[in-house]
């Protein structure tokens, strides 16, 4: 939930509250513009849940996508609901809060924490 | 260092971290606020770039880790009423109440419904004007100007069936509340890049007088974070304590205005509890007198939840930097991203389910055992 992914401004709507269309690398959402009056139609900004923070220069808005398009980040921050909850079905987990369920890592043996140094 | 391209380059990151190694004579612990970041160093392998006595400390920056239980117990409670449609984000779907979660309250008929922006959750309101529409707002302050802009736009439009379940926290009162309890080990601190996107960093100068700590604001990309790591091992080794933004081409001192100036219109600061760490005085936000009526926890009047911690788990310690995520007797165990017991695993931000999706403190047999649940295993 943490991060803001960065958009290339597409369209304005001045109105009760300042929209704009923001192309995430394909994906177009609804964006709130309210909080960054200097963007422009063209300009790249961060967006976090729909609300655009800051504006960013191009060069690195589109290394940036490129960044979290590989870690999946995008995916997931720009999931559709359907998305969402086919994720959470799929994802079965329960709280378990007395140990009892069926416990994958059960035959995971945990070395004591110590760090594997040296390895570059 | 400006652009990306630099900060993914393999030498450059060799060199930062050859730099650290020089400068570094002294072990040290550096806790990194965000769980965004806490993601990106365990699976970027940034702890074992550094020198073993440089000790990375995982924050409570996760808002789906920190949301206390029994709030997710009362956004249960309220999401299974009818008439109500319950918003939330994607992440606080699978997080486990005290004895299920908002996925299984949709499956048993409850209308819970994943917004991508609180906005959406207004635009419900308006269409839906014979329902009550509830939004989940969590959170730091990054997330807190688009819920700001929901309640105020309600406001705006007198909606009458809109409200919301406020659980906003705050990043310094975190900061001073760890730096201030007993047994702190945290010398120094990054801070969490976007949330400093919308505050800036105005609130930290005093924080590093007060108890002599570095504070470098840093990005989540594997070099931002060796940049600040760096950054904070040097005043740390001279014995300096000041604010540094390694996270310039996003932050700024004095932050977003517009949504600083709306923040603290619709909010007012107000003692938060913490999920496994307890209440921390003036740590989060409520809505303010104008924005009471929006208030969902005033609106649902909701008595006789029965919360109830999981004794095994040991969030607390964790979020608090105590405790690393395999220090806990349940980590993989009795607790895993599958099963979480706390917060800390159910949320893939979380320290819990950072170590244990990368394979930290694992033997490499123990790696094979486990197979394809382990993918994208760590890279060191
Ligand atoms: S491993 Fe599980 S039980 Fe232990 S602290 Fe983390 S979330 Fe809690």
């Amino acid at each position: 939930m943490c991060l803001a992914i960065p958009g290339k401004v597409e369209q304005i709507t001045e109105g009760d509250v300042r929209m704009g269309r923001v192309n995430f690398g394909g994906v177009v959402k609804n964006v709130c513009l309210d909080y960054v009056p200097e963007v422009c139609v063209g300009d790249y900004t961060i967006v976090h849940v729909g609300f655009a923070l800051s504006k960013i220069d191009e060069k690195t808005a589109l290394e940036t996508l490129e960044l979290f398009e590989k870690m999946g980040a995008l995916e997931e921050e720009l999931a559709t609901e359907e998305e969402v909850f086919a994720r959470a079905a799929n994802a079965p987990q329960s709280p378990c809060p007395d140990g009892s369920c069926e416990l994958t890592g059960q035959n995971l043996r945990i070395e004591e924490p110590t760090r594997s140094s040296g390895k570059k | 260092m400006k652009y990306l391209t630099e900060f993914r380059n393999g030498e450059v990151a060799q060199r930062i971290a050859r730099e650290i190694h020089q400068v570094a004579t002294r072990p040290w612990k550096i806790m990194e606020v965000c769980g965004g970041q806490t993601h990106s160093i365990i699976r970027n392998g940034i702890d074992q770039m550094i020198p073993a006595g440089i000790e990375m400390i995982h924050g409570p920056g996760c808002p789906v880790c920190v949301t206390p239980l029994n709030l997710i117990d009362k956004a249960l409670a309220i999401a299974s009423q009818p008439g109500v449609i319950f918003c939330s984000f994607g992440d606080m779907l699978r997080v486990p109440g005290t004895d299920r979660d908002l996925f299984q309250v949709k499956g048993n008929g409850g209308d819970v419904r994943v917004v991508y922006s609180p906005l959406d959750a207004v635009e419900l309101a308006v269409r839906n004007p014979d329902k009550q529409v509830v939004f989940f707002g969590v959170g730091f302050e990054t997330t807190a100007p688009a819920n700001a802009m929901s309640v105020h736009l309600a406001k705006r439009r007198g909606l009458k069936n809109f409200s919301v379940l406020v659980s906003h926290v705050l990043v310094p009162p975190a900061i001073e509340a760890i730096m201030s309890s007993p047994g702190n080990k945290v010398q120094a601190f990054l801070a969490a890049g976007h949330v400093c996107s919308v505050m800036g960093y105005w609130e930290y100068p005093p924080i590093t007088e007060k108890y002599r700590i570095p504070i470098v604001v840093t990005g989540f990309e594997p070099l931002d974070l060796l940049d600040g790591i760096r950054r904070a091992v040097i005043q740390l080794e001279k014995g300096e304590y000041r604010v540094e933004n390694a996270y310039e081409r996003i932050v700024s001192f004095a932050g977003n205005l517009p949504a600083q100036q709306l923040l603290s219109e619709v909010f007012e600061v107000a003692d938060r509890a913490w999920r496994g760490i307890g209440v921390i005085p003036k740590s989060g936000w409520r809505l303010s007198a104008p924005y009471r009526e929006f208030d969902a926890e005033e609106r649902f009047q909701i008595s006789g939840i029965h919360t109830e911690e999981s004794p095994l788990c040991k969030s607390g310690d964790v979020l608090r930097g105590a405790i690393k995520p395999a220090e806990c007797p349940a980590f993989g165990k009795e607790c895993t991203p599958r099963h979480p017991l706390g917060a800390t695993m159910v949320s893939s931000e979380g320290a819990c389910a950072a170590y244990f999706n990368y394979g930290r403190f694992l033997s490499a047999e123990d790696l094979a055992h486990a197979g394809a649940a382990l993918t994208g295993v760590a890279n060191g």
